[in-house]
């Protein structure tokens, strides 16, 4: 059954707005069926966009994605939205310009406002190291056709007039890494806009829940139990962020997965004065304004694993003192609010996907801080690696299997803070 | 977890230490296979709940201690010197 779902347009916005009809749902609850074809563990960007892509590309609706509680309640509602592809290794770089590239375009395809914002992202070098790293990715990015550059303080003044380039300051800054298509979008409409997407092609989306069992027998996966029955399929797929690891461990695959909180905060609304993206992974802190005028702080993960997502004042008061650092006059903001998402670290900051020892267990996890701006084309890859049981060459360097073989994809210097 | 109780010091703000990872036994070099190495250096348990893990109190007495944390609430179940049987957050060591 496909959804009658109206086209979202200006047209339609005044027809629907002068009939007072309201609006059909976007997506909507069924009952859980006794099997489906496939079936995805985690209702955020990566699930969802999985889920998209499957029934888009590849023709496959019999799919469920299941998730505890809400679509976009983990991660995908918990990131600062931050979009960029300047990576330092070249697989890492040629899979997240695929992502960009699928971001830009996302608003038609999904016929869905998600706002993206390209204003730019700038990673700060406070000393010699950082910037002799800044200018080996800006090379690398450049060679694989991502527009990248260095920057001087001149420059960076020019682009954020409030930030202290001077000598003065306690860590003086000595050049930028410069990316203009990096930017901000708002993450619940990526969310919202491939559920609609997944649901209008026939895919049944089931939020509360939750998966407590992966069933298999001999290496080959049959189904799922749920806290509302069990559900038989020949192919699941985890795409959980914290809870990876435990997810994997149901279906006997070990995981090198670590789950670490990753704080943020956001302050009061103020007057547009901050175009780009701001990071400093010296200082451990990155900064934007959103188009409601708030700055939204974040910074590395928690020093020691947790499922806990509690926001602590260790936090606030480093995160404060390095923003204040960057730009003094930003003293008299107040914080609104903070909060925690759970990242499944990897031992080399890159993710896990595709097949496992586990036949028709799919992964995509280890996504670490990282995973949002990967969601669209992680959705469209790991579709492909389902529709055909092969991986696709975009995806083969982040194979399970490479923690065995010694091929790790070493991307802390470009993942670790810089968001 | 605001404090961690360190064993030699008492309830120290958890700012002072430095996490070491969950305890896990090193493999004889001599005998180990490649599966049982790549386990060591990169499979964790990372469970949600109780975990046994080393601490380093580096901003304080610079000693190990090994911490029973529960995950899902950083409470700590027990605690004690690296080497020794554990002991409750408030019992007192021997």
């Amino acid at each position: 059954m496909k959804n009658e779902t109206p086209r979202y347009s200006a047209f339609s916005l005044a027809r629907r707005g002068l009939s007072g009809k309201p609006w059909p749902p976007a997506w909507r609850a069924h009952e859980l069926r006794p099997s489906y074809d496939v079936v995805i563990i985690g209702g955020g960007v990566h699930g969802l966009a999985t889920a998209h892509y499957l029934a888009a590309n590849h023709d496959i609706t019999n799919v469920a994605v299941l998730d505890k509680g809400y679509i976009g309640g983990g991660g995908s509602g918990r990131n600062t939205a931050i979009l960029r592809s300047n990576y330092l290794t070249p697989e890492g770089i040629a899979f997240y310009d695929r992502s960009l590239t699928l971001y830009r375009h996302l608003a038609a395809d999904l016929n869905f406002n998600v706002m993206f914002s390209q204003r730019g992202h700038m990673t700060l070098a406070h000393n010699d190291s950082s910037l002799r790293t800044m200018r080996w990715r800006a090379e690398v990015n450049k060679l694989c056709g991502v527009d990248s550059d260095v920057i001087d303080p001149n420059e960076i003044a020019k682009l954020v007039p409030r930030m202290d380039v001077s000598s003065e300051a306690r860590y003086p800054i000595l050049g930028a890494l410069w990316h203009p298509p990096g930017g901000i979008i708002r993450h619940d409409a990526v969310v919202w806009g491939y559920a609609r997407g997944a649901d209008r092609r026939g895919v049944h989306i089931h939020q509360n829940t939750e998966v407590v069992g992966v069933d298999a027998i001999d290496d080959r996966v049959t189904g799922v139990r749920t806290s509302r029955g069990p559900v038989s399929a020949s192919v699941v797929v985890n795409c959980t962020a914290g809870w990876s690891s435990l997810v994997s461990d149901m279906a006997g695959v070990e995981m090198p997965v670590q789950t670490f909180p990753l704080q943020a905060a956001v302050t009061e609304p103020v007057q547009p004065f901050l175009d780009p993206v701001v990071v400093s992974g010296t200082l451990h802190v990155y900064v934007s304004q959103t188009d409601r005028g708030e700055l939204v702080f974040g910074a590395s993960v928690d020093p020691f694993p947790s499922y806990s997502t509690g926001g602590s004042l260790e936090f606030i008061e480093g995160l404060a003192g390095h923003v204040l650092q960057l730009m003094p006059s930003l003293h008299r903001l107040r914080l609104l609010r903070q909060w925690a998402g759970l990242c499944d670290m990897t031992p080399d900051y890159s993710p896990i996907m595709g097949l496992t020892p586990v036949d028709g267990f799919y992964v995509d996890v280890g996504w670490g801080t990282y995973g949002f701006k990967a969601g669209p084309v992680s959705g469209e890859q790991m579709a492909a690696c389902i529709a055909t049981g092969r991986t696709p060459e975009l995806i083969a360097p982040f194979s399970l299997s490479r923690f065995a073989d010694g091929h790790l994809v070493g991307e802390k210097g470009a993942a670790a803070v810089g968001h | 977890m605001i404090t961690l109780p360190c064993p030699w010091c008492g309830p120290r703000n958890v700012t002072e230490f430095a996490y070491g990872g969950e305890t896990v036994a090193r493999p004889d070099a001599a005998t180990v296979t490649p599966a049982e190495w790549r386990a060591y250096l990169y499979v964790r348990a990372n469970p949600a709940g109780p975990v046994t893990e080393t601490w380093l109190h580096r901003a304080g007495c610079r000693r190990y201690l090994v911490v029973e944390r529960d995950t899902t609430s950083n409470e700590v179940l027990a605690v004690r010197r690296a080497g020794r049987a554990a002991k409750t957050p408030t019992g007192q060591h021997p």
